[in-house]
């Protein structure tokens, strides 16, 4: 390095580089960090969980350690009648989301309406928590933030989990993992692009949509329907168990992968589930030598073909 | 190999991690177009192996796309690094030890990384899938010791000046491990929502845009001069071509999110970097173009010219793409569908294949002292490699075409998929072909090594005639 010009040459490097680094990342970061999520944003990551990817808890992406999302119309402290709720259960030893981690990410006022009204600091993940996603007007904005219904109701996960039936409990955060894992992203977005793209597959995102949420798999390759309000054209869960099992079974000209090994080896019922005959009898079907395709089994609530079809029936 | 991982350094002969380097590439370049062909056919035909966990598309896809950028092309540059650097600064290589040890761990990190993609361990963002103790392995046992590597065999060269291929080797080693740092620190430290999309999409363009196209262009600045005799037509203009690579291929990234709801700023930002993309872009085919000037008959004749030469061309079309398809103006009907995975496949298996192909093809030769076993096989290999991507560029094209129509005049769905039915198999013949000609590629260089020509002392290898 005996040259002059590479001296200068290298701190041109380090300031042509540094500005762009500076540009690329300082100015972005410190510009979305302001963002303040929106309610939406709070009912994803609740339902998510603290990560939808590769974790400590969950290292083989099998949706473990993860939170129940149930709907309850009584409240399981007092048992009396409440309007329809959302609750977020988190048993003990599931990991909080970020925003209750590190409540900064949810902007100014959110962060501070959650820690004082809803007091998420009194959370303990050793312990479980309930969650749930409220609104306040203040000065004519609506606020949302999230309360700890343990602290400020006295629910406690066991006792959400009594009120809630099978039909009401959705295994959201289960479900995003099989979304990640299975790939169902590298063909069907999250992301409507613009123009009639909207018109089509609904609104676009909006900026506080997302605080709290990771991976946010946008998707960048879409061979098949956008899926971010899915749940809001099709809720059939009919339709989304046949289609998970053998598309071809509801949409003959689908090139969607069968995702049949995601029922297990035994349905609800706990009969074994016999993929063999199944698909000797579909085969049949196809040939014209039977005249309806074969029953498809009914996953059991542990399953993770549950756990998916919950996921993508409350993409809204 | 083994043998020389415990040997004294002195030992070991020169070009011998550059030679396993060199093999392992071709592997790796066998497993990932394999792996593309097979996901191919699946979209093609959709009962075509199904109900397996392991083998079902979502499982796979990750693996053929990480499979090809850091076996293939990236083991291709290490190997074109461990025998350029050291020619361009008339020495040896820093460390020949290191540099085994490097292709070994190489070979086993992504190995092991890629396996543990495939069972389905992924981080859920694109092109940064590995799971984060692979992410940490690929920078400190694999990126770190080849940027040593290579700023030491620079530093202590035995010629005055750095010729502008090491500038490129240099500089790019140092930004990809920024690139990777950076780029996955989402999973590090946790960040989430925008930040995470678009630090997805910031590693994602900078992975292409400051490792594999910068790198790829120092490969053809070594052998186009080298091979032809010629010298550069212009070093003012590979100034032009280093610098604006720096400053404007390293601010784009935010164009590969332009309707997601990021700040307005940084997407006008981006999209205006975008298309200065095509300052470094003409500065580096003129550049090249006109080094071939009055040697155009090795175009035809000369195997690591017809590669290298091709790749350089592709880089037209390529960056008449990538400049203009992400401004907003284009970006919205063409986002998203096949005509992006066309222009991906542009950039990694036309442009950037071809040259590395020629890198591979004259290091192996050099350092194995051996001619090339036969060139009508080189020739199978390249319009295999040609025809093959251009079947697949052109159908997945007018897919994308398609795709975007059907998206504008909202077109059921399902009414895509099945017009784009045909193209999709022709995707999976094209993809197909280049599998096969890599296969012919692996015996080619094989039989190279066991029975080609001895090359004679201060000889090189395109002094000699092909015989086959």
């Amino acid at each position: 390095m005996a040259f002059r010009e590479y001296t200068i040459g290298a701190r041109m490097f380090g300031l042509a580089f540094g500005t762009s680094m500076f540009i690329t990342l300082y100015m972005p970061a410190t510009d979305i960090r302001n963002v303040s999520v929106t309610e939406i944003g709070l009912h994803r990551q609740l339902g998510f969980g603290r990560v939808g990817g590769f974790s400590y808890e969950d290292p083989f992406l099998k949706g473990e350690a993860k939170p129940q999302t149930v709907d309850i119309t009584t409240d399981p402290k007092t048992g009396a009648s409440i309007e329809a709720t959302r609750a977020y259960v988190y048993q003990a030893g599931v990991p909080f989301p970020n925003g209750i981690r590190h409540p900064i990410i949810l902007g100014e006022k959110p962060e501070e309406k959650s820690k004082n009204v809803g007091k998420i600091s009194q959370a303990d993940d050793t312990q479980g928590a309930v969650f749930i996603v409220r609104e306040i007007d203040e000065g004519g904005e609506t606020i949302p933030f999230i309360e700890n219904a343990t602290a400020t109701r006295g629910w406690t996960p066991a006792d959400v989990m009594k009120v809630a039936t099978d039909e009401n409990t959705y295994h959201i955060g289960k479900g995003k993992i099989m979304f990640v894992r299975e790939g169902c992203w590298w063909c069907h977005t999250l992301l409507p692009e613009q123009t009639q793209d909207w018109q089509y597959f609904g609104a676009p995102p909006m900026l506080g949509d997302f605080n709290g949420e990771s991976p946010t798999a946008f998707g960048s390759d879409r061979k098949a329907p956008d899926l971010t309000h899915v749940g809001s054209r099709n809720s059939s869960r009919e339709w989304m168990m046949m289609h998970f099992f053998n598309p071809r079974l509801v949409q003959p000209h689908s090139i969607m992968p069968r995702y049949d090994y995601l029922w297990g080896e035994n349905d609800a019922s706990g009969t074994p589930i016999n993929y063999d005959q199944w698909r000797t009898e579909y085969n049949q079907y196809v040939a014209n030598e039977r005249v309806y395709p074969p029953e498809v089994p009914i996953p059991a609530a542990e399953s993770e073909a549950r756990a998916l079809i919950d996921f993508v029936l409350n993409l809204k | 190999m083994f043998k020389y991982l415990f040997a004294k350094n002195e030992d070991i002969p020169p070009g011998s991690a550059a030679i396993f380097f060199g093999f392992s590439s071709i592997l790796w370049f066998i497993v990932g177009t394999g792996l593309g062909s097979f996901n191919a056919a699946k979209l093609a035909f959709p009962d075509f192996v199904t109900g397996i966990e392991m083998l079902s598309f979502g499982h796979m896809r990750q693996v053929h796309v990480l499979a090809v950028i850091l076996g293939w092309i990236s083991m291709a540059f290490a190997m074109a690094m461990m025998y350029i650097t050291p020619a361009l600064g008339n020495t040896k290589l820093w460390s020949e030890k290191l540099g085994v040890w490097n292709c070994f761990i190489w070979n086993l990190g992504l190995g092991l990384g890629l396996t543990l993609l495939w069972f389905g361990m992924s981080s859920g963002r694109e092109y940064s899938d590995m799971i984060w103790p692979i992410d940490l392995a690929i920078i400190f046992g694999i990126l770190t010791p080849l940027c040593l590597n290579v700023a030491m065999t620079i530093k202590t060269r035995r010629t005055q000046g750095i010729y502008t291929t090491n500038w490129f080797f240099g500089a790019a080693t140092f930004m990809v491990i920024i690139v990777f740092t950076v780029g996955n620190s989402p999973e590090f430290f946790q960040l989430t929502g925008l930040t995470e999309a678009y630090l997805t999409w910031w590693f994602a363009h900078n992975v292409l845009g400051l490792w594999i196209t910068p790198v790829a262009a120092a490969i053809s600045y070594y052998i186009v001069p080298k091979v032809t005799g010629n010298p550069l037509y212009s070093h003012r203009i590979g100034h032009l071509h280093f610098w604006s690579v720096v400053v404007f291929y390293s601010t784009p990234a935010a164009h590969h999110l332009m309707s997601s709801p990021l700040p307005e700023w940084l997407k006008s930002f981006a999209s205006v970097e975008g298309v200065l993309i095509l300052v470094p872009a003409i500065a580096f085919v003129s550049n090249l173009l006109l080094t071939m000037t009055g040697k155009w008959k090795m175009f035809v004749e000369n195997v690591e010219i017809k590669f290298t030469i091709t790749g350089v061309l592709m880089a037209i079309p390529l960056n008449m793409q990538g400049g203009f398809q992400q401004t907003r103006a284009i970006n919205w009907y063409i986002h998203g569908t096949g005509w992006i995975v066309a222009h991906a496949h542009l950039a990694l298996l036309g442009f950037s294949t071809f040259l590395e192909a020629a890198a591979v093809y004259y290091g192996l030769q050099t350092l194995l002292r051996r001619k090339l076993y036969s060139l009508a096989l080189a020739n199978f290999h390249f319009w295999m490699l040609l025809v093959g991507f251009t079947t697949y560029w052109i159908s997945m094209t007018i897919a994308g075409l398609i795709q975007g129509a059907g998206k504008i005049y909202e077109v059921p769905y399902i009414d895509v998929v099945i017009a784009e039915h045909p193209y999709m198999i022709a995707r999976w013949v094209g993809g197909t072909m280049v599998f096969l000609g890599n296969c012919v590629w692996l015996f080619n260089m094989w039989k190279t090594m066991r029975q080609g020509t001895v090359i004679p002392a201060g000889r090189l290898p395109h002094e000699l005639a092909y015989e086959r």
